[in-house]
Order: structure tokens, then C-alpha cells, then sequence
């Protein structure tokens, strides 16, 4: 099985697939974000530190025991959902920009923590040896991602996803119906960093290099364009999002020097042109019901077009 | 010694202070986190830097110059990114900030290229000066002073001017504001225009302090100006000026204290710790929440 998959990637263009693993763990960032931002409503500015929590954790895991590759993955997840919640428990009460700002604020911590401890040798960062796994990393990334899709997806319509709605919308409504705020925030919040350790520990092996550095501000607001730009709370916004703006850089490389202007304007021009970002208020059901004829569209005039 | 360190970090964060009176400013009418303001106290920083390396000019004058050409910026800014975003979410707006910031960066990147650069010598004449045990530096007391003079003049402005009065009757209520016949769109355009005035004027101040000035200094500065009015209670004018100062002085004291490569974590630890005490920062009025 393994040696089978390593031929099919050999057989692809090593930039290619360099490309097409940024991409798969995008979006296992991106659907992180999605979830704690999108769904709940909650800006999170500090997601690469958590995506560094699980690349460190996964790659101290990786040097110091002979865990299997799947189990240091779920392993690196927990630690850092755990880390998000203990973090989360006090600053969740926050609200708006103050939360913000907050998540913000332990993204820098965490980055200047990890640039003075020894395990994780300061700021030279740690080489990460090979995951233990006979399935190369680029199917890992990828099974990991379409795990991700599949999971947020259902998610999104349960009955765990609908209270995280209700208290996007409207907090004291959704109290008021008996949400338990804290602990759905919480449990939101878990969840998101869960995937961003994810993606942080496939971030680590895959570039089998990771300083602490790499997980700046930055890094952060990346991944937060991805979900904006996609659409806030939509699961195909997310993929489109993280696929469009991991893949960006790449084709931007043939203005090299101007690469980062252009990433700056783009920006800039899609949120001026395209505010509720490119997928914004598209329902995908409804489309694909309508281009079967299974649904007709709604007349002009009934008042109903706003939906 | 602590009174040296108390010297030392009041000077820093007078200049904290002067980049978080624009984020404030901006926050309190519209609600947005302008992201590119950090931006634009590098711009000022770079202008200051070429009018007295290249023009020759008067350190003063630099300045002066540095606070025109970043008003234009800050309101040319507002107009292209910010002003067709009003309507929209509050996140697409910042999205649009972040962009802007990225694109400043970028463009100082290409024209200054990496490497920071330094304000001729002799620039401002440095003297010390003796305070007991103490030392200040002309060049302290200059921005300790300037900042005074400018905080002094906004408050002057925002308090006792026409346009001032229209400023908080718009952070107060945006849409009634409009009602009562106020042009709204002209006390945003001022608004970003003073803020980025004063945060030019940091730029250029804190060029002159550390010598350096290059095109990332605008991140790590904007990040704790942002955090200083957060810490203050954000839309709050003194509040923004308290937590600058009070950024800058456990910043320095924190370094004194053998925390340096801590340093830039110092002041998100402060920031986080207030606020879990006081969630609306300092000065923050309390949020009402209205069913």
C-alpha cells in the first residue's frame, strides 16, 4: 500500500505537490479559523501560535518517542486544544475586539516563550526528523484535510453547530434559549485549535524545519484572509479561500519582487468588490438543486430574494 | 536607577502613546482596527529620515513635513480601503486593513530596500543631563516634550474646536450625528488625518531615538500602540495616552529587570492580565448590553 503511494507521488512534479500540500493544509487551517470565527463568531488573531503549539508538540513527539504517525497527529491535536482551552476558559468572557486583541496578545507570547525555551532550541528552531508513517506525507495531508471537510460539514448542521450559530447571531437570544455560552464557546474554540494543531504538525513534517518564527502575526492573519475572503462560515468558502490564497504566492512568483504588493492590492480590491468574500451568501444545496431543475427560482417580487 | 528606567520608559511610551491616539481615534468613530496605521508611522519615519538626509532640513521641519505627507496618506487610505467597506462587515474592513498594511510594508521594502537606515549624524544634537542619580538625554526630553505638546493640541481640538465637537457627537452616535446635519465622511477624513499625523510624528521621533529606521518597524509598534489603547480602554483618549506610558514602563523596567528576550511578550502579558480584570480596558466605558 505504502510503496504504491509513493510511486503516484513520485510521479508527480515535486513543485506541483509542494503546491498541493500547502493547499491541503490551508484548508485544515482555514476550517479551524472557520469554526471558532465563522461559526461562533469569535475573531481569533492567534492561530499560527496555536498551529506552532501542534507543530512543536507533534515534532518533540516525533524526536522523543516512537509513537505511529496517526497517534502523534491526535496527540499533537489534544495538546494544543487543550492549550486553547485553557487559554480560551479566561479570555472567552471577552467580547468583540477585546477578544481580539487578547488572542493576539498569547500569540506573541507563545511565539517569544518557544524563542527562549531549550526544548524547542530557541530560536534556531528544531529539524524534525521523518513522521513514522509508510503512507507519504502528502496522502497524510490530504486524508487529514478531506477527514476535516467531512467532519465541519456535518458539524455545521448538527445540533453542536446550530448553538454555535445562534450564538454568532445573537449571544443573549442564544442564552436565553438556554445555550450554555461558556461551554459552547469553549468547546468551539477547542475544536478550532484542535485542527490548527492538526495542520501544525503536518505543517512540521512535511517542511521537516519549524522556527518559531514561522508562526508570526502574520502567519495569523493569513489564515484569517482565507476564511474572509472564502466567506465567514461556509465550508466551501473555506476550502476556495485557503486553495486561492495558498496557491497565490506560487503564481505570484513571476513578478517575485512585487509578489507581496500584489498579494497587499489584491486584498484590498477583493474585499472592496467582493465584501462578504467570494462565496458570501451563495448557497451551494440551492444552486446545484437549481441547475438540476429540481427547484425553481425565486420570482422577482415575492420578497424573497434577500435570502 | 529606577528613576533612570522610569526616564527611559516614559520616553518609549510617549511615543506608544502617539501611535495608539490614531488607533483609538479611528476605533471610537468607526469602529475599526485601522491595521495599516503602524504603516504609516514607518511612512512618517521614512519621510522624516529622507528630508533631513537628502533635503537637508531642520530635524522640526522634517517633522512637520512627515505629518503633512502622512495626513494625505491616512485620508487617501480611508478613501480607496476603508470608506466603500462601511456598510460591511466589520472583518471585511479589517481584511481591507491588513491588505493595506501588507502593501506599505511591501512598497517600503522595494523603494528602501531591507536593511534599516540611520538619521545623519548630528541630526539632533545630544546632550546629557543630570537629574541626581539620573541621566536624560536632550533627545528624551525632546520627545517626552513633543508628545506633551501634541497630546495637549488634541485634546485642545477634540474638546474646544467646531470639528472636535463633531468628532465625539460622531463617535457617539454615528447615524444621529449624520442627522443633525454633520458631514460625516469629513470628520472620518479628519479624524485619519490627525491620527495620522501624530503617529507620524512618533515615527520620526522614534527614528531619531533608536537611529533606525526600516520597513518592518511599523508591525512590532503598531501591534503595541494597538495593544496601549486596548489597554487603556479602546475609543478613550486618555485612555490611550495612560496605557502607552504604561506600556513603555513596564517595558523598560521589565528589560532592567533581566527579561530581555522576553521583551516584546512584556507588554501582551500586561495587556492580557488588565484585561482579565477589567474587560473594557482602563478608561474603557462599560459595554450595556441591550436586548
Amino acid at each position: 500500500m505504502g510503496a504504491f503511494l509513493q510511486d503516484i507521488t513520485a510521479g508527480i512534479d515535486p513543485y506541483i505537490l509542494q503546491i498541493l500540500v500547502n493547499i491541503g493544509i490551508a484548508i485544515i487551517l482555514a476550517l479551524g479559523l472557520n469554526v471558532i470565527t465563522g461559526l461562533t463568531g469569535q475573531l481569533s488573531l492567534g492561530h499560527a501560535a496555536f498551529m506552532s503549539v501542534g507543530a512543536f508538540a507533534s515534532a518533540l513527539l516525533t524526536i522523543k518517542s516512537g509513537l505511529p504517525f496517526s497517534l502523534n497527529l491526535l496527540l499533537a491535536g489534544s495538546v494544543t486544544a487543550l492549550v486553547g482551552a485553557l487559554i480560551g476558559y479566561p479570555i472567552l468572557r471577552l467580547t468583540g475586539d477585546y477578544l481580539a486583541i487578547c488572542t493576539l496578545g498569547f500569540a506573541e507570547i507563545v511565539k517569544v516563550v518557544f524563542l527562549n525555551l531549550e526544548i524547542t532550541n530557541k530560536a534556531l528552531g528544531l529539524t524534525v526528523p521523518p513522521a513514522k508513517t509508510t503512507i507519504p506525507m502528502p496522502f497524510v495531508v490530504w486524508i487529514c484535510a478531506i477527514l476535516a471537510i467531512v467532519a465541519i460539514s456535518f458539524l455545521q448542521n448538527s445540533r453542536f453547530g446550530r448553538a454555535l450559530k445562534a450564538i454568532r447571531d445573537d449571544e443573549i437570544a442564544a442564552e436565553s434559549m438556554g445555550i450554555n455560552l461558556a461551554r459552547y464557546k469553549l468547546s468551539s474554540f477547542a475544536l478550532g485549535t484542535f485542527l490548527a494543531g492538526v495542520g501544525g504538525a503536518l505543517y512540521a513534517h512535511f517542511l521537516s524545519y519549524i522556527n518559531p518564527s514561522d508562526f508570526s502575526f502574520l502567519k495569523s492573519v493569513d489564515i484569517l484572509s482565507m476564511i474572509v475572503l472564502g466567506g465567514l462560515g461556509s465550508v466551501p468558502g473555506a476550502v476556495i479561500g485557503a486553495s486561492v490564497l495558498a496557491a497565490a504566492p506560487e503564481f505570484l512568483r513571476f513578478m517575485s519582487q512585487y509578489r507581496m504588493l500584489v498579494y497587499g492590492a489584491l486584498l484590498v480590491f477583493l474585499m472592496v468588490f467582493r465584501p462578504n468574500g467570494l462565496l458570501g451568501g451563495v448557497n451551494f444545496v440551492d444552486l446545484v438543486l437549481r441547475a438540476l431543475g429540481k427547484k425553481p427560482t425565486i420570482p422577482v417580487g415575492t420578497g424573497r430574494e434577500g435570502e | 536607577m529606577l528613576l533612570q528606567q522610569l526616564i527611559n520608559g516614559v520616553a518609549l511610551g510617549s511615543t506608544y502613546a502617539l501611535i495608539a491616539l490614531g488607533y483609538t481615534m479611528v476605533y471610537g468613530i468607526i469602529t475599526l482596527i485601522n491595521f495599516a496605521h503602524g504603516e504609516i508611522f514607518m511612512a512618517g519615519a521614512f519621510v522624516g529620515l529622507l528630508a533631513v538626509a537628502a533635503l537637508k532640513l531642520n530635524i522640526f521641519v522634517a517633522m512637520l513635513l512627515a505629518m503633512v505627507v502622512s495626513m494625505a496618506m491616512g485620508v487617501v487610505i480611508e478613501l480607496i480601503a476603508y470608506r466603500p467597506l462601511r456598510r460591511s462587515s466589520r472583518l471585511s474592513a479589517l481584511i481591507s486593513a491588513i491588505g493595506v498594511s501588507i502593501f506599505l510594508s511591501s512598497l517600503a521594502l522595494m523603494i528602501f530596500g531591507a536593511d534599516a537606515k540611520g538619521f545623519p549624524s548630528g541630526a539632533f544634537p545630544v546632550r546629557q543631563l543630570k537629574i541626581g542619580e539620573a541621566e536624560i538625554s536632550s533627545l528624551q526630553l525632546l520627545i517626552i516634550g513633543i508628545s506633551a505638546l501634541l497630546m495637549i493640541g488634541l485634546e485642545f481640538i477634540v474638546k474646544k474646536t467646531k470639528i472636535g465637537k463633531a468628532m465625539r457627537a460622531t463617535s457617539e452616535d454615528y447615524n444621529t450625528a449624520a442627522l443633525m446635519g454633520i458631514n460625516v465622511n469629513r470628520v472620518i477624513s479628519f479624524t485619519f488625518a490627525l491620527g495620522s499625523a501624530l503617529a507620524a510624528a512618533g515615527g520620526v521621533l522614534v527614528g531619531v531615538l533608536f537611529n533606525a529606521v526600516s520597513f518592518n518597524m511599523g508591525l512590532m509598534a503598531g501591534l503595541k500602540a494597538f495593544a496601549a489603547a486596548v489597554l487603556g480602554g479602546i475609543g478613550s483618549i486618555p485612555g490611550a495616552m495612560l496605557g502607552g506610558l504604561m506600556l513603555g514602563v513596564t517595558e523598560v523596567l521589565g528589560v532592567a529587570a533581566g527579561f530581555s528576550s522576553y521583551r516584546d511578550a512584556i507588554a501582551f502579558a500586561i495587556l492580557v492580565l488588565v484585561l482579565l480584570v477589567k474587560p473594557t480596558g482602563l478608561l474603557g466605558r462599560k459595554i450595556q448590553k441591550k436586548v
